[in-house]
């Protein structure tokens, strides 16, 4: 999994992660209240604009989250000319791919520990049935971080078992991964304690790594 | 890369009272299996090895060292500090490095890792921007940043765990085994990096020549200390031993 954040310090990057996740929900309401296609695709416009211009990312960077939905926009397209109309088809797809681009902006232009501290913030009110946002915002990240590496595990698991004749590799491979991410468990709790997870401070937030 | 340059930041090492690990009459088990038995040694060099064959409570006994294991019996003092009553201070005291990097990384991108330690320490953001700049550029980090951590090599992520040990400032940085999951280039990067560093360290490992500079070695034998005194000693002995 390739990191979807591009360094930069356009406007886009400098606006604060909260604001940027606000601005986000916003356009989505937005967006599926309105059924006006001029609307809908100068949204379109708009985000593809921000992306590009604004924030001055490459074309890739919009795409990324767009490619693997493409299929769907299609087939959503086709449904609506089928049993709808076009026009109702284009809005939409529109309306979606406007969606989309802007979600691969905020993402391309937000650290995730900025996106998580955002998070720890709104999950603050849980602090007062027991729950520790900092906690939250960990998890989030430690997810991030373990599955392109549980992965990898399970990539090699599969080779040594295809390297030694396996010739049909399926659930075959659950026990000895499982095995490996239970053992490396343990020492991720120990390395956790020794990088002073618990201690810190109740109120504390991500640190902003950014410069 | 540049791996020679000694730190100057982290030689500001602050002044307490060191007086040194001591342990006394320690005695481990894990369930009802006792895997170190009756160790009473005080650790006071700058560059301590701790080498034996695998199963013999090297990694057991490393983790005595910063609390991540409480002795069953006995009492382990970082100085002065008991490690059960005292956990937060003598980690701060004491860092850990471990054998898999990956298992030690816990952030998604390199910059977030490093921060994770002085965080949870409660150093200002700015003063951790300084620190994390400053480690990234030594170990040649710099121009990942940004990058995830899973994208690293194995000599990189090992640098970047130690890193991310460096900007919590401990004053002693315990080792287990953190070179035996590299190739002999990597492993020969990271000898140097632990070569220089200002900290006092206690590495234990299977690659002896990475201990010849070493003050003291301490050989592990079935839960106990076989031998222990300066590696031209106890080096030879131990690869007699094993044969
Ligand atoms: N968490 C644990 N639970 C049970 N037994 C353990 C645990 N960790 C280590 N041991 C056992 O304790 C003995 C010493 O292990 P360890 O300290 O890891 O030695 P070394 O690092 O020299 O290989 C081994 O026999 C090992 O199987
Ligand atoms: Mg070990």
């Amino acid at each position: 999994m390739q990191s979807l954040y591009r360094p930069g310090n356009s406007l886009v990057h400098r606006v604060p992660a909260g604001l940027k996740l606000a601005l986000l929900a916003a356009l989505g309401v937005g967006l599926f209240l309105t059924g006006s296609l001029p609307v809908v695709a100068g949204a379109v416009v708009l985000v593809v604009a921000v992306g590009l211009l604004a924030a001055r990312l490459p074309w890739s960077a919009l795409l990324v989250q767009v490619r693997p939905v493409l299929i769907w926009l299609a087939v959503l397209l086709a449904f609506h000319v089928l049993v709808t109309d076009p026009r109702t088809g284009a809005v939409a797809v529109l309306r979606l791919l406007a969606l989309l681009v802007a979600a691969a902006v905020v993402t391309a232009t937000t650290r995730v520990t900025a996106l998580v501290a955002v998070v720890e913030r709104l999950a603050s009110p849980l602090r007062v049935v027991g729950v520790r946002p900092a906690r939250i915002g960990l998890v989030i990240a430690m997810t991030l971080r373990f599955i392109p590496l549980v992965a990898d595990r399970a990539a090699r698991v599969r080779e040594a078992q295809a390297a030694r004749g396996a010739s049909r590799v399926g659930l075959g491979i659950v026990v000895p991964l499982l095995v490996q991410v239970l053992r490396m468990a343990a020492t991720v709790g120990e390395a956790l304690d020794a990088r002073g997870a618990d201690d810190a401070p109740a109120r504390r937030r991500l640190a902003r790594a950014a410069s | 890369m540049r791996w020679g340059r000694r730190p100057a930041a982290l030689e500001e090492a602050p002044s307490v009272e060191r007086t040194g690990i001591e342990l006394r009459d320690v005695v481990h088990s894990y369930g009802d299996r006792t895997v170190l038995t009756g160790v009473s040694l005080t650790l006071t060099e700058r560059r301590v090895g701790v080498i034996g064959a695998n199963g013999s409570g090297k990694s057991t006994f490393a983790r005595l060292l910063n609390g991540l294991v409480l002795p069953t019996e006995g009492t382990v003092l970082v100085d002065g500090l008991d490690t059960a009553t005292r956990a937060r201070e003598v980690r701060r005291r004491v860092g850990f490095v471990f054998q898999d990097p990956d298992a030690q990384i816990v952030h998604p991108t390199v910059a977030e890792d490093l921060a994770f330690g002085p965080t949870n320490q409660g150093v200002p953001a700015d003063e951790i921007e300084r620190r994390v700049a400053d480690v990234l550029d030594r170990y040649g980090l710099a121009g990942h940043r940004d990058h995830p951590a899973h994208l690293l090599s194995g000599g990189q992520k090992q640098l970047l765990a130690i890193a991310g040990v460096l900007v919590m400032r401990p004053e002693r940085i315990v080792f287990d085994e953190p070179t035996t999951l590299l190739d002999l280039a990597n492993a020969r990067r990271v000898a140097r990096v632990i070569e220089e560093l200002p900290q006092d360290v206690v590495v234990v490992s299977h690659h002896l020549e990475l201990l010849d500079g070493f003050d003291r070695v301490l050989v592990f034998e079935d839960g106990r200390v076989a031998a222990d005194g300066p590696p031209a000693e106890t080096v030879p002995w131990y690869t007699a031993r094993m044969g």
